[in-house]
């Protein structure tokens, strides 16, 4: 290019460097106003007596912090239940994917076997097809397996992953092949080739999928109230659901059940914060 | 070593999928056997003016969020980019929402949009504008559901951008200075170039994702609301048939629609993909 330098004197440049760093402030903090103000209008609604909520004029604090909405959305749910069965979910279909992906992806990129084309092109279907598609024949299944109503429902369409599967293959096959030969070399077999040497070295992918496979069992809700009428073997996020039905203009109860089950995720969230979001910059630059 | 894998795929999902097809040309009879009717479904379900009013509403749906929200989250990811102070608790709250359980969130919005005492229409009220019914005006809801979309999913989209964003070399933008580009020409010359593979990512999941769309619409647009025609996506279509009125067979017939409208999307923007995006 050979547009002439603009003659800027210095001061000039660095004062408009300041000024446009104060308006990227400016836009970054409404914007986070934005995302955090709902939040802490939960919180304060959620101490808020019925008639407070609903004052015209609104009123911005609670006359008192008593936790009466929690101990009624406590009475009316089974919040205890609620969490451990989505403790129970998010862990159960994270090591189901995670081991049962790293095996399969570790094959595919390094392991000859019969029918490997026509099992790879099984993964990539899978990952077609919307998994509203599987259903009702899953719903069939878990009915004839006597299964419906347990916390194995709940479970099972996760049991697999084919986006596991396909985001660890990426993995394995960006390891260098020297790797495992010179492991073959010192004696060991493909099993321990897999799980001595080239499977902690995924430890980061590992993590991301482990991340990306929580966020979703936990933030999925057609899947729990289709296998699951019982409240004991509900997950948070379709438990809480039903405060709707049953209070549905009791904003404050509403609130306060919303709070409550964000926590463990929240929780999860400002402890793994990092692993959190590289996980999923990692799922999406890899995938 | 494959084993679990293909043999979890083949029954948790190569068989449903061919069940489901099977389904679709059969109807449901509360209990009893299922009786062979040909493409009957399909029939009825073409004839049913609110399987082409769900169609747009999803169509519509991906239309109002996916480049708004794109865009936004882009334009954060590079405003993040510029090595700014606090970047990090910046991302972290953009990120929050997507910690939180689906029927949270639409509770909330749900009180944040009511019509009479909702925090929004009060705040519209002090500057003398009467705020709209957010959630029941048959035009309006899906807006509505497609502003909490956005503002939930922004923060995802973000991360992943802003990743891509942070694996261009800085030596590019340095030629570029000494060349004379300014900042917009910069963006457009370098950055978008460069970055659209990740963007390309980003909005055909965010694509497939609204075209999905189910809990926000199913939680805040009950069958009774006015807005339930306007609103309800073919996948609050799908649920009500399958799980309210019980027919498998019917909803099967949806569900195979839904399929073929996200696989004209998909192979839409692979076409796309091939023209815009710079895999160099």
């Amino acid at each position: 290019m050979t547009t002439a330098a603009k003659p800027v004197s210095v001061n000039k440049e660095s004062s408009y460097r300041r000024n446009a760093k104060f308006l990227v402030h400016i836009i970054l903090i409404m914007g986070s106003f934005i995302m955090i103000f709902p939040f802490v209008w939960m919180i304060l609604t959620s101490f808020k007596t019925q008639g407070e909520a609903i004052m015209i004029p609104p009123i911005l604090l609670p006359s008192s912090w008593a936790p009466v909405s929690y101990i009624e959305v406590l009475r009316t749910l089974p919040f205890d239940k609620l969490y451990f069965n989505t403790i129970v979910l998010m862990l159960a279909r994270i090591v189901c994917a995670t081991v049962t992906s790293s095996m399969a992806g570790f094959a595919f990129a390094k392991l000859e076997f019969p029918f490997k084309k026509l099992f790879f092109f099984i993964v990539l279907t899978q990952l077609m097809l919307p998994s509203q598609v599987f259903i009702i024949p899953q719903y069939g299944m878990l009915s004839a397996m006597n299964q419906l109503n347990t916390i194995f429902a709940l479970i099972f369409p996760g049991l697999v992953s084919a986006f596991g599967t396909f985001f660890l293959r990426q993995f394995y096959m960006g390891l260098p092949n020297d790797l495992s030969e010179a492991a073959k070399l010192d004696g060991c077999n493909v099993f321990q080739t897999f799980f001595l040497i080239l499977m902690p070295l995924t430890k980061t992918a590992m993590m991301a999928l482990a991340v990306f496979t929580a966020l979703f069992a936990y933030s999925d809700m057609m899947w729990p109230l289709i296998v699951n009428m019982n409240i004991e073997k509900m997950t948070l996020s379709a438990g809480i659901s039903s405060l709707q039905g049953q209070h549905s203009t009791n904003y404050p109860v509403m609130m306060a059940g919303s709070a409550l089950a964000m926590i463990p995720m929240l929780v999860l969230y400002l402890l793994f914060q990092r692993q959190f979001i590289e996980g999923i910059a990692l799922t999406g630059t890899k995938a | 070593m494959v084993a679990p894998v293909i043999i979890g795929l083949i029954v948790l999902n190569i068989y449903p999928f061919i069940d489901s097809i099977i389904m679709s040309l059969y109807k449901s009879q509360g209990l009893g056997p299922a009786k062979f009717v040909g493409l009957q479904n399909y029939v009825k379900m073409f004839s049913d003016k609110q399987l082409w009013q769900s169609t747009w509403n999803s169509v519509y749906f991906v239309i109002l969020t996916v480049p708004v929200g794109v865009f936004i989250a882009l334009l954060l990811a590079v405003l993040l980019n510029s090595k700014i102070k606090g970047r990090d608790a910046y991302r972290c709250i953009y990120f929050l929402p997507m910690v939180v359980a689906p029927a949270a969130v639409a509770m909330v919005w749900r009180w944040i949009f009511n019509a009479e005492v909702g925090i929004l229409n009060q705040m519209l009220g002090v500057f003398g504008i009467k705020g709209p019914n957010w959630l029941s005006g048959p035009n309006l809801a899906i807006v509505s559901i497609a502003i909490i979309a956005i503002w939930s999913a922004v923060g995802y989209d973000l991360v992943m951008i802003l990743a891509g964003l942070q694996s261009i070399s800085a030596s590019y933008y340095e030629a570029a200075e000494i060349d004379g580009a300014n900042a917009i020409q910069r963006f457009f010359h370098i950055t978008v170039p460069l970055i659209s593979p990740t963007l390309f990512f980003v909005v055909l999941m965010r694509t497939m994702n609204s075209l999905k769309q189910f809990d926000t619409v199913y939680l805040l647009v009950k069958s009774t609301n006015p807005a339930f025609k306007k609103s309800a996506t073919l996948m609050v279509l799908f649920y009500r048939e399958a799980f309210e009125k019980f027919n498998k067979g019917y909803a099967s017939a949806i569900v195979m629609w839904s399929f073929v409208i996200i696989m004209i999307f998909t192979v839409f923007q692979f076409v796309a993909e091939k023209k815009l995006v710079n895999y160099d």
